[in-house]
């Protein structure tokens, strides 16, 4: 019998060929993905790499919500030019509480995943409000309503929370302070600043949108963009104990 | 007469899903009620509306449609089901429209970012997922969907299973782009490109999909036919497929049952391979396989020839479908993902150039002897040069998937214009050529109400085409060596805004060349739409169908 008629089987019955299209389709998708969960060299071991603040957190998710992902990616190539522009090449390590990934695919702006520490606070604030009044070449929208925007610090333990469940190690303490830590890091004279850095070593505690009164879009959205790439120290970073 | 009418009752279809739809309007409005966001809330009361009409529609026409469910034969011919097949036909049109003309928007933006009116619900983050959408899954999941339904009745010489079912798939399905859009625009979105939305649209785009896959099977399952015609195995394909990526990309846990926001289940480096090989694939399944179910069926039909090769055929589709699966990590070529992974992506991206140009040569080839047709046949002309640009997409694919030409051409417009060539080239025409054949078949019209305005359309789209597609090799590879140029002293030579300011010119052009594009479909939807009005009534067949082979 030949392989034409062989193939028939299929031709004529449409219940082998679905089960001839899940086997032949499954192959690759399991040969790639599967062993990325267990595969130790996947995900680097490094030092400062931690959860979000509950105000990061929050500034993340309108990054997601107004689709920043769409012109500027989170993913710092091993290539010269990159290196040079942007800094050191990313790590798995530094992506590996994000849930959503955030790596981007198209750069119409540049690169943000070092982007923390570089611009100042007012930088950032001014240039989301009307990127033209600092960079006047720019494409970017402006994000005035973001100033105006109170956020709600209610339901950010939740949000702990169902990180918690999708595998962030988030501990009761974080999660039950959420709420008050979420206030205490966009306000240095708020009382809980303390137990916030206690609870979030090293994490910066600013006024990030200059202005008075409860935390705003424009806060949590600065405080997530001036933490970015700012978590590993790559003076400390050992390259041969992670080569892929 | 009266003897029939008493003994009307309801099927089980149409007394379970009056009941579902019933709870479902009381569920929703619970939901509205008790959200916690103001986008859910209105996609709850939108979902309860619908539900409402919904359960409403079928208990009236449970009053209005004759006892007995319509025959499966009329005169020894098989009773087609048409009205489902024009419902997707007409919102193709509709969404395509729609779609190109936010993309039009958004390339403007581009170029003149006061367009943006700096609102939330007008600025490029939220509306370039809106425009991706509406051309990819309205657009072309209405067509996949229209096209499906016609060639696995014709081809199976059999009525479309299922009463309401069909009905279903189509209302369902554009309930879900309903629902995913207007998300968008609000601000609801999961991030992951092509998969961006949230929970509950998935859970909804879930139960459609597999009604979808169950009345496709069901219609095959009852053919006339020994064999399952070439189409549907592509047709098949694509839907168990887009199922089973559906599904692996998109598991997430919502913050509350009551609000839109969630949390996906991967993290990092594994979600971004999740969503590439989602992403690839939704290319490789949904906008390659499914429309080579097209290119299987309407381009031998159109130029009344066989296809070129049956046993091309065979090789085509199982290599495409195996190969495809492999090459979603040429999107991360560089990145974090382990160098094992990206280098088995590029392998099988390569390798995927062969069966690609095996489907083109059979879908080209099958004009062997009527290659004259492409004078006299525009809409001929049409699907055979969505086929050329199939073939000149799936070469530049697996040459960008070469990690050196990635290192240049990934994150720059180099990616948007291949998407293009494909999309609107290949994709967008052979969407456009089954759409000219089908409307006439499907209402009963003799032929379409003007050739020249097929004509028309052709060569304005192309040239918009052109224009996009070139704009957009020039910008990108411009950038990608502006961003990699360095002076004599070893400085980088331009700062990222100069690389900004140096695209202005080309996104001009490319937002003239989707202007055109635009253009083409408004012509083309005029022309449908005289077809449908005014067109000469086929008479030789009282089904208004020729029979099909």
């Amino acid at each position: 019998m030949s392989f034409w008629t062989r193939h028939q089987i299929f031709e004529k019955n449409s219940i082998i060929l679905i089960a001839g299209i899940l086997v032949v389709i499954a192959i690759g998708g399991l040969v790639e993905i599967t062993p990325l969960f267990y595969l130790k060299s996947t995900i680097e071991v490094v030092d400062g790499v931690r959860p979000y603040t509950p105000l990061e957190l929050a500034g993340r998710n309108i990054y997601v919500r107004e689709g920043c992902y769409l012109c500027h990616s989170q993913m710092i190539r091993p290539l010269r030019d990159e290196v040079e522009r942007y800094g050191h090449f990313s790590l798995a390590a530094e992506s590996m509480y994000d849930h959503p990934f955030q790596w981007g695919s198209k750069r119409t702006g540049p690169d943000l995943a070092r982007v923390g520490t570089k611009y100042s606070d007012e930088w950032h604030v001014t240039h989301l409000i009307n990127p033209r009044a600092i960079v006047p070449q720019s494409v970017m929208p402006g994000y005035p309503f973001l100033a105006k925007t109170e956020l709600d610090p209610e339901a950010i333990a939740d949000h702990l929370k169902t990180n918690r469940a999708v595998g962030v190690p988030y501990n009761e303490e974080q999660i039950a302070n959420a709420v008050a830590d979420l206030k205490a890091q966009a306000d240095p004279d708020n009382a809980g600043t303390d137990a916030f850095a206690k609870r979030y070593p090293k994490a910066v505690i600013r006024n990030f949108d200059g202005k008075s009164g409860a935390p705003t879009e424009m806060d949590a959205l600065v405080a997530y963009l001036q933490m970015l790439g700012t978590l590993v120290d790559f003076k400390l970073y050992n390259e041969k104990a992670n080569l892929r | 007469m009266q003897q029939v009418q008493s003994t009307k009752w309801m099927t089980h279809g149409e007394a379970g899903l009056t009941l579902f739809f019933t709870v479902a309007a009381f569920a929703c409005a619970f939901a509205a009620a008790k959200a916690l966001d103001a986008p859910f809330a209105f996609h709850a009361s939108l979902a309860a509306v619908a539900s409402g009409a919904a359960a409403f529609a079928i208990v009236n026409r449970y009053f209005d449609r004759p006892a007995a469910p319509p025959p499966q034969e009329i005169n020894g011919k098989p009773n087609y089901n048409l009205g489902p097949i024009k419902f997707a036909s007409f919102m193709a049109m509709f969404w395509g429209i729609a779609g190109f003309a936010v993309g039009l928007l958004i390339a403007s933006q581009l170029a003149w970012p006061w367009l943006n009116f700096d609102l939330p619900w007008t600025s490029f983050g939220r509306l370039r997922p809106l425009h991706t959408s509406a051309v990819i899954f309205a657009f072309g999941g209405n067509v996949l969907i229209a096209t499906s339904f016609y060639v696995v009745q014709r081809t199976c010489r059999a009525r479309l299973a299922g009463d309401l079912a069909p009905w279903f798939v189509v209302l369902g399905y554009n309930f879900f782009i309903l629902v995913a859009g207007t998300g968008y625009l609000l601000g609801v979105t999961q991030s992951k490109e092509y998969a961006e939305p949230e929970w509950y649209s998935d859970l909804w785009l879930t139960i459609v999909w597999v009604v979808y896959l169950l009345v496709f099977l069901a219609t095959i399952l009852k053919r006339k036919e020994p064999h399952i015609f070439v189409a549907n195995w592509f047709y098949l394909a694509f839907i168990v497929t887009i199922a089973v990526l559906h599904l692996g990309n998109n598991p997430a846990l919502p913050v509350s049952v009551f609000g839109s926001k969630s949390y996906i289940a991967w993290g990092g480096v594994q979600d971004a391979m999740f969503q590439w090989w989602y992403g690839h694939n939704a290319v490789g399944f949904f906008l390659t396989a499914g429309f080579l179910a097209i290119m299987y069926y309407f381009i031998p039909k159109r130029a009344e020839r066989p296809i070129y090769s049956y046993r091309l055929s065979i090789i085509h589709f199982w290599a495409l479908i195996f190969l495809y699966i492999w090459a979603g990590p040429h999107h991360l070529h560089y990145t974090a993902l382990p160098d094992w992974a990206q280098t088995l992506g590029m392998t099988f991206s390569i390798m995927l150039w062969m069966p690609s140009w095996g489907g083109m040569i059979n879908g080209l080839m099958t004009l062997s002897g009527a290659w004259d047709k492409l004078r006299t046949d525009p809409v001929l002309r049409m699907m055979v040069v969505s086929v050329a640009f199939y073939g000149m997409s799936t070469f530049e694919g697996p040459m960008m998937s070469i990690k050196v030409v990635n290192s240049l051409s990934h994150y720059t417009d180099w990616t948007i214009g291949h998407v293009h060539s494909g999309a609107l080239g290949w994709v967008g025409f052979v969407s456009f050529g089954a759409l000219y054949c089908l409307v006439p078949w499907l209402w009963g019209r003799k032929q379409l109400y003007s050739l020249k305005l097929v004509n028309w359309h052709f060569w304005i789209s192309t040239i918009g085409i052109v224009l996009y597609i070139s704009a957009m090799w020039v910008s990108g590879i411009l950038q990608g060596l502006m961003w990699r140029a360095y002076t004599s002293l070893g400085f980088l030579e331009y700062s990222f805004i100069e690389t900004v300011e140096a695209m202005h010119p080309f996104y001009i052009i490319r937002a003239a060349g989707g202007a055109l594009f635009l253009i083409g479909s408004l012509i083309m939807a005029y022309n449908l739409w005289m077809t449908v009005r005014v067109g000469e009534v086929e008479v030789t067949t009282p089904l208004a169908l020729q029979p099909a082979e």
